[in-house]
């Protein structure tokens, strides 16, 4: 998704076009058994009658998007009205996941411009740096990123000793140590995209707008951003959708006092509710959301790519 | 002539190596986390030769989903508690144990040889038993704490101090015996009265976790905290200075019992492992691990002096003990709606 054909070459011919069909053919098994075969079972099971703890009815029902959008009272028997349950608790990831890729921009982006702008043979160090984080298991990053933020931990410590506070700020457990933790699990996500954008800009278009009197701002939100916002595209969405239907940061950092669409979807296969149409229809649900979301960011920068020709 | 001597050797080697070891062939196993020594199952391989596989679940109703969406055939055992022992066996998911199968059945404790969620024990033999109550370290928080008020109406000390099992059916039974209202209530009042309590007591609570339970009360994250017996007497050994508390209103118990497996694939095995832990011998070893109780005769002979005299395996005489209850499915359906209305 990054730079999308930008770079491409202008090869006439396809040396190895009599095999293409054969080479695809691996990933559209991958696809077809890891991808489309589970997601068109959820698909089915949504409109399925559930079974009381767990499992399935093989008969038809609308009843797990009913129970999604219509609220009929704690004993099930008034009448149908808009159900806030829900869509609180998908508003409440949403806002969660946003805060965390603005996070990861903000601090990504001028990460990736450093690194970009490195000489060309450290440049690959620093990009090995950023991944160094990734050898370690996600559960085990989250679980160390909670003994650093918690009250007795050295976060609080550390500025309890340098007198900056003088009782130990709450983190663990609040909104903002989600944020804290998915921003931490996804930065890299951010970072890579971005280099590899920035890295293929070319500076010469920044000294000739500066000769023709751009300021450094100016050259930044009007030659910088443009050529680079593929990478930015593809590095929010590499953060926002996998933040989106987390439930680890949530559970471990945030306590699991509340929802999120990944611990309510698991709740309906593992806990207590056993509500297995339901969980697949809430995961629908999320798909569809994520499909628009990723349709609308494809025609916006098609439609930018036609107007820049 | 030499190498080829050579490697023939070593993969005959290989493969009577490769034999020993699946001769006896294995048992598989679906158990709690944290839950069995180590040193145990590799005794049962040592007299026995069987090989135990071991996959872990964190909740009975995790361990339902799972054998539900597939798991029937490949697991020989599993350690549900007590309901989802007659939950599994009303959906058909148990074996019987014919009589005579088992050699060391009749060391099964009287009180525990037919309980009412195995009537006979025809399928399953008692792992561990415990209780599921509440601990308040006792630096934050002095004043008396045997009372479900610590939990639903804290004193100032504890409030939004307090982390909660994650486990619907643990957490609305304590809002159940603070209300004193029956569990699977069908009156609606009491409905409404259960569903405003975990509503107005959310606040006090800080964070909902099972398997850190033990966890956030020695790093000192939680102040008071539900938690199992035997989890509590861990943290307290591990050196916080938290109390087990025995509420007035009634203490939650519930029994782990090991369960045969319709469809399993090593019946046999699975027997044989059954018997060893029913001797007092290898309970002993589980429970000095898993500090509760076993429901073996026996297994006194060996536990460790301190399990004996542990104040959360000593409640008070006279106290209230209730079982976790199974609702049919309406009834259910309203406990599903209070649990999702308190953690949306």
């Amino acid at each position: 998704m990054a730079g999308g054909v930008a770079g491409g070459g202008n090869a006439t011919s396809d040396t190895y076009a009599g095999a293409r069909n054969w080479l695809l053919l691996p990933s559209w098994l991958v696809l077809g058994i890891l991808v489309l075969a589970p997601v068109s079972m959820m698909l089915v099971y949504s409109f399925l009658t559930k079974e009381f703890r767990g499992g399935v009815i093989w008969e038809f029902s609308l009843g797990a998007y009913d129970q999604f959008f219509c609220s009929r009272g704690l004993f099930g028997d008034e009448p149908c009205q808009i159900e806030w349950t829900y869509i609180l608790i998908f508003w409440r990831s949403i806002w969660q996941a946003g805060a965390a890729t603005l996070l990861s921009l903000v601090i990504g982006l001028p990460t990736a411009y450093y690194i970009a702008t490195r000489p060309a043979h450290v440049r690959p160090l620093w990009v090995f740096l950023i991944t160094i984080p990734y050898w370690v298991n996600l559960l085990i990053r989250t679980v160390s990123m909670k003994f650093l933020l918690r009250d007795q931990g050295p976060l609080n410590d550390g500025l309890l000793a340098i007198g900056l506070i003088s009782e130990p700020i709450g983190i663990v457990n609040t909104n903002f140590a989600v944020q804290l933790g998915l921003f931490y699990s996804y930065l890299p996500f951010m970072v890579l995209p971005i280099y590899a954008s920035i890295e293929r800009y070319n500076f010469a278009l920044s000294e000739a707008a500066a000769d023709l009197y751009a300021g450094k701002w100016t050259i930044f939100r009007r030659i910088v951003l443009p050529t680079v916002k593929p990478g930015i595209i593809a590095g929010c969405i590499l953060v926002f959708v996998p933040s989106l239907g987390s439930f680890l940061a949530p559970d471990l950092l945030g306590g699991a006092k509340n929802f999120m669409i990944g611990s309510l979807i698991e709740e309906q296969f593992k806990g207590n509710a056993g509500n297995w149409p339901f969980g697949a229809a809430a995961s629908m649900i999320l798909l569809t959301m994520v499909l628009i979301i990723l349709l609308l960011f494809a025609r916006q920068q098609s439609r930018a790519d036609r107007a820049g020709g | 002539m030499k190498t080829l001597l050579k490697t023939t050797a070593t993969a005959i080697a290989m493969t009577l190596a490769a034999n020993a070891a699946t001769a006896e062939g294995k048992v598989v196993l679906y158990h709690w986390f944290e839950y069995i020594p180590q040193e145990l199952l590799d005794k049962f391989q040592e007299q026995t030769g069987i090989e135990v596989v071991m996959d872990t679940f964190d909740s009975n109703e995790a361990l339902l989903a799972s054998l539900k969406a597939g798991g029937m055939g490949t697991y020989d055992l599993a350690v549900p508690g007590d309901y989802m022992v007659s939950i599994m066996a009303g959906e058909g998911m148990l074996d019987d144990i014919a009589e005579g199968e088992l050699a060391n059945k009749g060391n099964i404790m009287a009180e525990w040889a037919d309980p009412a969620f195995d009537p006979g024990r025809n399928s399953s033999i008692p792992y561990q038993w415990g209780s599921t109550s509440f601990m308040v370290n006792r630096d934050v928080y002095d004043g008396a704490i045997n009372t479900t008020d610590i939990i639903f109406n804290p004193p100032e000390e504890l409030s939004g101090k307090i982390n909660m099992l994650d486990s619907q059916a643990e957490v609305l039974l304590l809002g159940s015996l603070h209300l004193g209202i029956p569990q699977c209530s069908t009156d609606r009042d009491q409905l409404k009265a259960l569903n405003d309590l975990m509503q107005s007591s959310k606040e006090h609570w800080v964070s909902f976790n099972s398997d850190t339970a033990k966890e956030v009360l020695v790093s000192g994250d939680a102040a008071a905290g539900m938690i199992w017996n035997g989890f509590g007497a861990k943290a307290r050994e591990e050196g916080a200075n938290v109390e087990y508390a025995y509420p007035d209103q009634g203490l939650t118990v519930w029994m782990d019992n090991v369960v045969l497996l319709k469809d399993a694939p090593n019946r046999e095995n699975a027997l044989k492992f059954m018997d060893f832990l029913l001797e007092p011998e290898n309970m002993g070893a589980v429970t000095n691990y898993a500090r509760y109780a076993a429901g073996v005769d026996g297994v006194a002979d060996y536990l460790d002096d301190a399990l004996k005299t542990m104040p959360e395996q000593n409640p008070p005489a006279g106290i209230k003990t209730v079982f976790v209850e199974v609702c049919d499915e309406a009834t259910q359906a309203v406990y599903d709606q209070i649990w999702t209305n308190l953690k949306k």
